[in-house]
């Protein structure tokens, strides 16, 4: 059987910063604007004679050296904002100019379903629903702790649980007349009952000798895997990474950060190779903005252009775009200057990846990365 | 027993829109007077202590200092719940949505605590003063960069948003407005900020800030300039501008329609307002003959628009889905309050975030639309789980109450609406409730019983609205 093919976004929250993120050690302008807080030679993980990764990217240089990991150079946007909401409002809208509703993610699940007859197309485990998933008329499953997923998790009693599971699908059901409201909320507690009757049943179905960290990005990991081996037919999961936001204390904290996620996607694609599949799978990652060039004395401000990410195994692994330069005269207003919109990013995704017109959801064209496929 | 002077359903109403909704004991005690009476009660009681303050500190130190990410919203959320004249934080949460203001730009929530107190100490006056306080409030001065508001550099964040979000709606004036009107608030800024925020930083036990910023005036940087902003013209200063604002028909209409939009009726999204027209025009035209008669005054004009027929209508009746916070404000209230200021507090604010309503962090610019918006298939689960967890918690009021009266399989599904707040249901879901009560439940009817149905009544449509 042919599998769907399935995208996994990673929404790195707060900033990633991405001079020490993906580090130019051997640019002397590297040293002078990062003072305080710049990795030193003995702890980067060099890529290459310019670039070097975090310490804490250690699996994720395996990625790269089996070449399935994609680093995708200067991703931004014109007239960057710096406040973490409103850009990742833009990350999520795809709409740089004015505020957008919908989400492009919700626009893409529109599209591979449009009459929504699976409730569980897109899953989500981050905390609350990321705007990303937006859209009218769009069932997205939230799923925050897998084994306790549903509704009355406080009735313990099986039976009595299902009885009133039952008597509430009864009231549920949009006969109210003519009461659009009332019709809007019965169509979705029913798909809402619906989405966790299936997904509540993937840990059962589950069987693995992998062992995920216990931290919040491992758990999440753990149930994407659960639901996708579970073949539920889920084409997009989404989860969240936070805490980027350095102000203070970065070396310590960013290195923690990728440390934790290098950990959870070296165990799922264990996990997914445990179950001979995989080939299926895309992760994406990107942060709303990188960070200020010069640092604060012990972490960087809030800044522009960042650097986003794909993994797996149909990747074509390798570095795409420039790095930015670091040149005072090229910077904007203290900031890497970015030299890819991330537009152009998700059409490769939309139309290469999910066979989805990128053109609406993005509000145009943007130039493509080569394929980013092997 | 005293005499009922006013239909119960219309105070129910009432006590839904003008607070958090009513318990049982409120309603009964209120329903015996004249309707326009207990408008004036809910109104005017302000009640000299209305919140325990001093719990909190004694017991979560780390919630009145503002020590977590989320203990600025929690903060409130322990006011929401326990404020005896419910009005003033209803209010609060009013203008919360309308001046939208989030500590994640800030990375603090004291000076959002500082706000939302200012709401209610100047939301239900003169809408001209409020626009005042705001422009002087240092979260919305951070908020929309003001304090970079220069006499030689203008920056137009804050005297854009004035405009198009605070007062008049885009369409009612021009760019050159805009800049005349950043112009005018040039200046307004805050007091000693690079000493402040380097103390701010140092302090690293309360990571989201203890300062209680100032505003400051400064004469220095202010453009004292003329100005031409909305066809008068003069040396204006930012009071100027507001005053100039204030007696606007736009203003007027775009505060109406917020009115409306939060105390009558869900409306259509705000930024579709300039585009579309409202759903009651009439209701919006009394409103703003309110607003001018009133001069401005919110409290006199929500008095007026109470004791009116468009408020009394049955037809708006349960016609507003809750937001996150009412829900769970209703909720606390219903099964009695926090105890004592502790975890279930920031299980509430928590639960209010899951549900799509970070209280103090609204995540757009724009604030919430509200209306459909709550309601996606993560937010009902949350939204029925929670409510059934503390409302079905065999150890808080709403179930010993109803124990306390002798339940049985003819009554329980009253005395458990009754409880409830006189919640009213639909016949298509009371139906399945009886059978579900006739069919599943024992003859004797004891706290888990009533637990149980509890839960089924929380989870209904019926209850997620307003």
């Amino acid at each position: 059987m042919k599998k769907e093919k399935v995208l996994i976004t990673i929404q790195l929250s707060g900033g990633n910063d991405y001079l020490n993120c993906i580090v130019p050690w051997e640019n002397p302008l590297y040293r002078d604007f990062r003072k305080h807080i710049k990795i030193t030679d003995e702890e980067i993980i060099p890529l290459d004679n310019k670039l070097g990764l975090n310490p804490g990217m250690n699996a994720i240089k395996d990625f790269y050296n089996e070449g399935n990991l994609a680093i995708i150079h200067g991703v931004g946007y014109p007239e960057p904002e710096r406040s973490h909401f409103r850009s990742m409002d833009i990350w999520h809208t795809a709409e740089p100019t004015k505020v957008g509703t919908k989400g492009w993610l919700g626009q893409a699940i529109k599209e591979i379903d449009p009459n929504a007859k699976n409730v569980v197309t897109a899953v989500n485990f981050s905390e609350a629903l990321p705007r990303a998933l937006v859209n009218q008329g769009v069932p997205v499953a939230s799923v925050g702790d897998i084994n306790n997923y549903g509704l009355f998790t406080s009735i313990e009693d099986e039976s009595k649980k299902n009885e009133a599971l039952n008597t509430f699908k009864r009231f549920y059901t949009p006969t109210m007349g003519n009461d659009y409201v009332m019709d809007y909320l019965g169509k979705t507690g029913l798909d809402a009952v619906k989405g966790a009757e299936i997904i509540s049943k993937a840990p059962d179905l589950y069987n693995s000798n992998v062992e995920y960290p216990s931290t919040s990005i491992g758990k999440q990991l753990k149930g994407i895997a659960q639901v996708h081996l579970a073949n539920f037919g889920t084409r997009i999961f989404y989860a969240n990474h936070g805490g980027f936001d350095t102000h203070t204390n970065e070396i310590v904290l960013q290195q923690n950060l990728w440390q934790q996620l290098s950990d959870a996607l070296s165990a799922f694609f264990e996990d997914l190779k445990e179950h001979d599949t995989g080939e299926e799978i895309i992760v994406f990652m990107f942060s709303e903005f990188g960070r200020r060039v010069l640092d604060n004395g012990t972490g960087t401000d809030h800044g522009s252009g960042g650097v986003s990410f794909l993994l797996g195994n149909n990747v074509k692994g390798g570095q795409y775009n420039d790095y930015p330069s670091l040149d005072p005269d090229k910077q904007i207003e203290g900031d890497l200057k970015f030299n890819f919109d991330f537009r152009g990013l998700y059409s490769d995704i939309l139309e290469d990846w999910l066979s989805v017109e990128s053109k609406n959801i993005v509000g145009g064209n943007f130039e493509k990365l080569s394929p980013f496929l092997k | 027993m005293a005499t009922v002077k006013t239909n119960r359903s219309l105070t129910t109403h009432l006590l839904r829109r003008a607070g958090f909704g009513g318990t049982k004991e409120e309603i009964d005690a209120l329903n015996s007077f004249e309707y326009d009476h207990i408008v004036d009660y809910l109104l005017d009681n302000r009640h000299k202590d209305p919140v325990p303050v001093d719990l909190l500190r004694r017991y979560q130190i780390d919630l009145s200092d503002v020590r977590t990410n989320i203990s600025s919203g929690s903060y409130w959320m322990y006011r929401l719940a326990h404020n005896k004249f419910p009005f003033e934080e209803k209010i609060a949460l009013f203008w919360h949505r309308v001046f939208a203001t989030g500590q994640n730009k800030l990375i603090q929530g004291k000076p959002m605590v500082t706000q939302i107190e200012m709401f209610r100490k100047f939301g239900m006056g003169s809408f001209e003063k409020l626009l005042v306080e705001l422009s002087k409030n240092p979260a919305m001065i951070m908020w929309l960069d003001n304090q970079d508001n220069h006499k030689d550099n203008i920056n137009e964040n804050y005297g854009r948003e004035i405009l198009e979000l605070f007062s008049m709606g885009v369409g009612n004036y021009t760019e050159k407005d805009i800049k005349e009107c950043s112009r005018a608030f040039t200046g307004w800024t805050i007091e000693n900020m690079p000493y402040n925020a380097m103390k701010m930083r140092n302090n690293t036990a309360r990571p989201f800030g203890y300062i209680a910023w100032q505003f400051k005036f400064d004469e220095k940087d202010h453009d004292f300039g003329e100005k031409e902003f909305l066809g008068e013209k003069g040396d204006f200063n930012g009071e100027d501008i507001v005053r100039i604002i204030c007696k606007q028909k736009a203003t007027a209409q775009f505060i109406a329609r917020h009115i409306y939009h939060f105390y009558i009726k869900d409306e259509l999204p705000v930024p579709q307002w300039p585009h579309e027209e409202p759903i009651d025009p009439s209701a919006i035209e009394f409103i703003i003959e309110s607003y001018f008669k009133n001069k401005y005054n919110i409290k006199e004009v929500l008095r007026d628009l109470f004791k009116s027929e468009y408020f009394r209508t049955e037809e708006i009746y349960n016609k507003r889905i809750k937001s996150p916070s009412e829900l769970v404000v209703n909720s606390v209230r219903l099964s009695g309050g926090f105890d004592i200021p502790s975890e279930e507090v920031y299980k509430a604010t928590s639960s209010s975030v899951l549900m799509g309503q970070p209280l103090m962090n609204p995540t757009s610019v724009e604030g919430w639309q509200g209306g459909e918006e709550w309601i996606n298939t993560g937010s009902v689960i949350e939204r029925i789980n929670y409510c059934s967890e503390i409302l079905g918690d065999v150890n808080k009021d709403v179930v010993n109450n109803i124990v306390k009266q002798n339940p049985d399989k003819k009554n329980i599904l009253n005395l458990c609406l009754g409880e409830l707040g006189y919640i009213k249901l639909e016949l298509s879901t009371k139906i399945p409730i009886e059978e579900y009560i006739e069919n599943s439940l024992p003859e004797s009817i004891c706290s888990e019983e009533v637990s149980l149905i509890i839960k089924l009544i929380v989870s209904t449509r019926e209850f997620q609205m307003n």
